[in-house]
């Protein structure tokens, strides 16, 4: 290892150790945001090691027949789920599923083209900007961050768009403050997706109060587990028996049902790194839910402040310190209680725009729903940054970092890719992590549709860029 | 950063994609080992960590040898016979 890398390694770790106090030593309750710096600095070292991307899971399966990636996520999905089991079963998760509806199929697509376009999906992105790729960091910024700020602010020409029956489904909400209501995704998502039903496979099926066998039969062994399986099975069948099968039968002549399920073990421990990573990454998302709600009851937030609707918030300790500022007018912040990525980013663009004169309180996203924190108070920002420098770290520990600035081509990929990241992430709640990962992993079938989604995304994605580089190495082949 | 494939001798080419990130350096690599013939060795220089991964793999799916791995600064140049 590199003295210098060395050296940078323990100062950024030394810096956030240092920011971590100041915290604790203005407020106890900044704890809860200390909390998400250390899970994001844990997903950031995992992801890099890992080279953990779940863009790459699709893309590199169509356009290189590399099954890595997709069998690290499912490895992950299924560990993920166990552990979501065992705390919905505690009531000690902060999960909750999201409303069901072919948006989640739609939002999908356009997150897979995206991710795909950028390099990397919404948190692999973010551990490339750790390992110095500035390519990454423009489809953060102008797709992530002010992409998305402005896709849920935009009203104008754009509420000529919208259905009547969301405009009197949003108009009956007479709770909702009525200035709140004012661009085209205020009425998408209070006259649409506020109506969707939402439930998990464990309510579904055995109703309102599952037991606990309940929740690992339902959430993880029929949503997670078993589609799960069924996918390595079909990865294996599509993308890697044919290679394995011909090696075998060339060593020991007639195969049988034994060699097929080697073949799958091969495939699963082909890429160690990634593998074993799938594993670490489902056990800290679970670890993360179990701390999170630990501080929730340490500091007494599971009653709803008065005049608001939402308990178990990092609003309410924001408010106990004063910053009232910060939160929505029914006292909220955006608090996931768990990994998230993109939300967050979103907000960072809300805040930028805001200091150049634009009103981003004027919306439900942001006015009534996740607010807009000063950066440094802001929890699930402080997770994406801890990705970040996790990231870096790691990278600097095997001297994999190195400064790219983008140029030319990557420069339209990364910002495009983005836009369509940012937009693709709001009308389903969530990214490759919230929408896909969290829920499949939860008992939400939503995860899947939204998976789907991407899976179809990426494909679009592939045959696009198949079809870019075959025209450039037609171009370079010409010298031949 | 601009792609670079040459055909260096009979038999002996090279493919530069430095600066370039995911997933150009595989699909380039992927690309190339399909103009080649079989026995043919390519040197692929990339400066992107995580598409190292998938090329090691892809090669091992379709029978291509990874000859050699080297690391030069940040650079990564791995050698590799079409099988």
């Amino acid at each position: 290892m590199e003295k210098r890398n060395q050296i940078w390694s323990f100062i950024i770790t030394g810096v956030l150790i240092l920011i971590s106090f100041l915290y604790y030593s203005v407020n106890e309750y900044y704890m809860y945001l200390v909390v998400y710096i250390w899970f994001g600095y844990a997903y950031g070292m995992m992801l890099q090691y890992g080279r953990f991307c779940f863009a790459s899971a699709s893309r590199d399966l169509f356009a290189a027949g590399v099954p890595r990636m997709a069998v690290g996520i499912l490895i992950a999905l299924v560990f993920f789920s166990l552990i979501q089991a065992a705390l919905a079963a505690t009531d000690m998760t902060t999960f909750h599923p999201a409303p069901f509806g072919i948006h989640m199929l739609i939002s999908g697509v356009i997150f897979g083209i995206g991710m795909v376009l950028a390099g990397g999906c919404a948190s692999g992105s973010l551990y490339k900007i750790g390992e110095g790729n500035a390519t990454s960091i423009l489809a953060v910024v102008f797709g992530l961050c002010l992409g998305q700020a402005i896709f849920v602010n935009i009203g104008g020409p754009f509420l000529k768009l919208v259905p009547q029956s969301w405009i009197d489904s949003a108009n009956a909400k007479t709770w909702i403050p009525a200035e709140k209501i004012s661009s085209w995704f205020d009425y998408y998502l209070t006259g649409y997706v506020w109506d969707q039903p939402q439930f998990t496979v464990a309510k579904l099926i055995f109703g309102g109060r599952p037991t606990t066998m309940d929740y690992f039969i339902g959430n993880a062994l029929i949503n997670a587990i078993i589609p799960s399986l069924i996918l390595l099975v079909v990865i294996y069948f599509f993308f890697s028996r044919k290679g394995f099968i011909k090696k075998r039968a060339k060593e020991k002549g007639k195969l049988g049902l034994g060699d097929e399920l080697k073949g799958i073990w091969a495939m699963i421990t082909a890429s160690k790194r990634t593998s074993l990573m799938g594993i670490l990454v489902g056990a800290v998302a679970g670890l993360h839910i179990l701390v999170i709600k630990g501080m929730q009851l340490r500091f007494a937030m599971g009653v709803s402040t008065p005049g608001t609707r939402d308990a178990n918030n990092f609003g309410q300790l924001l408010t106990r310190m004063g910053h009232a500022a910060d939160v929505t007018v029914k006292g909220t912040v955006f608090d996931p209680g768990y990994w998230y990525i993109t939300s967050q980013e979103g907000q960072v663009g809300a805040w930028l725009l805001e200091r150049l004169g634009f009103n981003m309180h004027d919306n439900m996203f942001f006015g009534y729903v996740n607010g807009i924190p000063e950066l440094w108070r802001n929890p699930a920002l402080w997770m994406s940054l801890g990705i970040i420098f996790g990231a870096m770290v790691m990278a600097r520990l095997s001297n994999e970092f190195k400064f790219k600035l983008p140029k030319g081509e990557l420069i339209v990929w990364g910002i495009s890719g983005g836009l369509l990241m940012g937009i693709g992430s709001r009308p389903s709640l969530g990214c490759n992590i919230g929408a896909f990962f969290i829920r499949a992993a939860g008992g939400d079938p939503n995860g899947w549709v939204y998976g789907t989604g991407m899976v179809v995304g990426a494909f679009i994605g592939v045959k696009f860029f198949n079809w870019w580089s075959e025209r450039k190495m037609a171009k370079e082949m010409e010298a031949f | 950063m601009a792609l670079k494939f040459e055909k260096l001798e009979e038999g002996k080419y090279l493919l530069d994609v430095c600066g370039y990130v995911c997933p150009h350096p595989q699909i380039y690599c992927k690309k190339s080992l399909e103009k080649m013939n079989e026995g043919d060795v390519i040197d692929v220089i990339f400066d992107n960590p995580s598409s190292g991964e998938t090329i090691i793999q892809m090669c091992d799916g379709q029978g291509h040898e990874v000859l050699e791995k080297k690391k030069e600064g940040g650079k990564l140049i791995y050698t590799i016979k079409k099988g």
